[in-house]
């Protein structure tokens, strides 16, 4: 039990939370709850507090919209909280579509897909290109461009409001990151994923590499949907810094010899120390 | 020698990290451009839903997709009112466009046919908005020095009749609309007309006051007929504009407009440069 424990706590603590988010807002259309009230693209917490979804609105701003006190507040409280927990925390943590593409990565790896597939090179570049274009056309077409095209909102307001053909975005991202491009959408292509690399730059809240307890045996590598970020691994005891990663803890988890852990704030001096 | 040397030169082309900056970035810039297009041409396309109706207070529609977040908070606020006409919280006028309903995709409309809106007095769906998409000022009047929420006020569309499909029109008698009207005897008014046929009965004609119509839709959902033969349009679609130069002389405040005019106005076109003998002379040859 306490193996169980210790292989599946932050992924379950985390499918725990996604699902938690998406019943508190199904209930509050549903059932009129007051806890938290809208979609992720902005919504208000008991009734008092704004939230908003901080790229929504920088492409609202781009789109040319003058910005209400209520969602530039509400993008600042969101920009607070993952600057600190680590900007993608929301790609794992909370982001419906996580729950569609860890089940296509799953199952990729259960069929042994990545051992037959031809590979079809795409930078992880991508999504800051992306990120620019949805700007640069948000300012042309005069609304937030990529909000009329996101399956992170399609999927989320359809689990909210009624999915309508909104399953068939969702479905084609599920194929093209089972059959197409290992974690394709969100280690890829998502903007959003971009943005939150970027807000969650200098987060402190990051996951650690104990070096001297290594044994190479790269399972954290393999579950990695970010992999290029685990470079130390067996090389150097340093956080990892790099702003893709996604804080899941899936890396934590699966190591056997206690290499990996979280940290926040703390360690920096290993940085330091640390000469191969 | 000389000649292997140069060969030897041809064959292994040296590559910059110059050159192979610009060429990966020009690749990129390539390959963004595409998905700009494709990407561009459906939002464009997208957005350019001439027929959408929208919450009360919405402002214009161009405005409007800039600045809705699509949240969906005025939806929730619309299915969780009390005020709703059949108390179950589980219905609502307001509806958020999915992939497929073929409206901007995201944003909050409305159909009237299915469900109206009930022109609730505490306007549970504009407060809420945090962008301003739906904006206070819109449905709002100022009395005593205090600003109060005024419904009548929105202006979601407005209510368009088919006369030949309208039964009132063929001498039936019918005023389910009239009656159906939160504005009854000011948005759509009665109209008595001799019935020329019977020679001694009436048509009640149904007219729609433009002004006055708030576009809640109550007449589209009470009509009798199979398809509406009243019915909510956009305000932008289905109404003119007459322009400045038109004055109703026997109003007396439109006819203030004339205050302080110069009458002393010149109409200059192509034709006018020259005075009119000369103009119509012109060409004309006297041999």
């Amino acid at each position: 039990m306490s193996r169980l424990y210790d292989k599946y706590r932050f992924l379950v603590a985390r499918r725990l939370t996604q699902i938690a988010v998406l019943v508190l807002y199904v209930g509050g259309n549903l059932y009129g709850w007051k806890i938290l009230t809208g979609t992720l693209s902005s919504s208000t917490l008991f009734e008092t507090v704004p939230l908003s979804d901080p790229f929504a609105v920088l492409q609202m701003y781009a789109a040319g919209a003058i910005l209400a006190a209520d969602v530039v507040i509400g993008a600042l409280i969101i920009l607070l909280f993952y600057g600190i927990v680590g900007g993608r925390a929301f790609c794992s943590w909370v982001c419906p579509i996580n729950m569609v593409t860890d089940l296509a990565n799953w199952l990729r790896r259960k069929l042994y897909l990545d051992k037959v597939e031809k590979k079809v090179w795409m930078s992880r570049n991508t999504r800051y290109w992306v990120l620019g274009l949805a700007l640069i056309l948000s300012l042309f077409t005069g609304v937030a461009a990529f909000e009329f095209v996101s399956p992170i909102s399609m999927l989320h307001r359809g689990i909210v409001f009624g999915m309508g053909m909104g399953t068939a975005a969702v479905v084609v991202i599920f194929l093209f990151d089972l059959f197409v491009v290992k974690n394709g959408w969100c280690g890829h292509v998502c903007p959003l994923g971009g943005f939150y690399s970027l807000v969650g730059k200098y987060a402190p809240w990051s996951v650690v590499h104990n070096q001297p307890n290594c044994t190479l045996c790269m399972k954290c590598k393999e579950v990695c949907p970010e992999s290029q970020v685990l470079h130390m691994i067996g090389k150097k005891s340093i956080k990892v810094l790099d702003m893709e990663c996604t804080n899941c803890g899936r890396c934590i988890e699966v190591c056997d010899d206690d290499a990996l852990s979280f940290t926040i704030f703390g360690q920096n001096e290993n940085i330091k120390g640390a000469k191969s | 020698m000389s000649n292997q040397e140069s060969k030897a030169k041809k064959s292994k082309v040296q590559i910059s990290e110059r050159r192979r900056f610009f060429s990966l970035m020009a690749q990129s810039i390539g390959i963004t451009a595409l998905g700009g297009l494709v990407w561009s041409a459906y939002v464009e396309e997208a957005k350019a839903a001439p027929l959408v109706l929208r919450p009360p207070g919405a402002k214009p529609e161009s405005d409007f997709l800039k600045m809705c977040i699509k949240c969906g908070q005025c939806a929730e606020a619309c299915k969780n009112r009390d005020s709703n006409p059949d108390q179950t919280h589980q219905t609502s006028t307001l509806l958020m466009a999915k992939p497929g309903d073929h409206m901007p995709i995201g944003t909050p409309f409305f159909k009237p046919r299915d469900i109206p809106c009930y022109m609730c007095e505490d306007i549970p769906c504009v407060p809420v908005c945090p962008t301003g998409a739906l904006d206070e000022g819109l449905v709002s009047v100022v009395k005593n020095g205090k600003r109060e929420l005024d419904i009548n006020k929105s202006r979601m569309g407005v209510a368009v009749i088919d006369h030949h499909s309208c039964i009132a029109f063929w001498g039936i008698q019918c005023d389910a609309c009239y009656r159906a009207c939160p504005l009854m005897e000011e948005a759509i008014t009665l109209e008595f007309r001799r019935n020329e046929r019977t020679g001694k009965h009436a048509f009640l004609i149904p007219v729609i006051q433009a002004d006055v119509c708030t576009g809640c839709g109550l007449c589209e959902h009470a009509c009798v007929t199979d398809k509406a033969a009243v019915f909510i349009l956009p305000r932008e679609v289905a109404l003119g504009k007459a322009g400045e130069r038109y004055i109703k002389g026997w109003d007396v405040k439109d006819e203030e407009r004339l205050k302080g005019v110069s009458t002393k106005t010149k109409t200059r076109t192509k034709r006018s440069e020259k005075k009119p003998a000369d103009y119509l002379n012109e060409g004309v040859s006297y041999e």
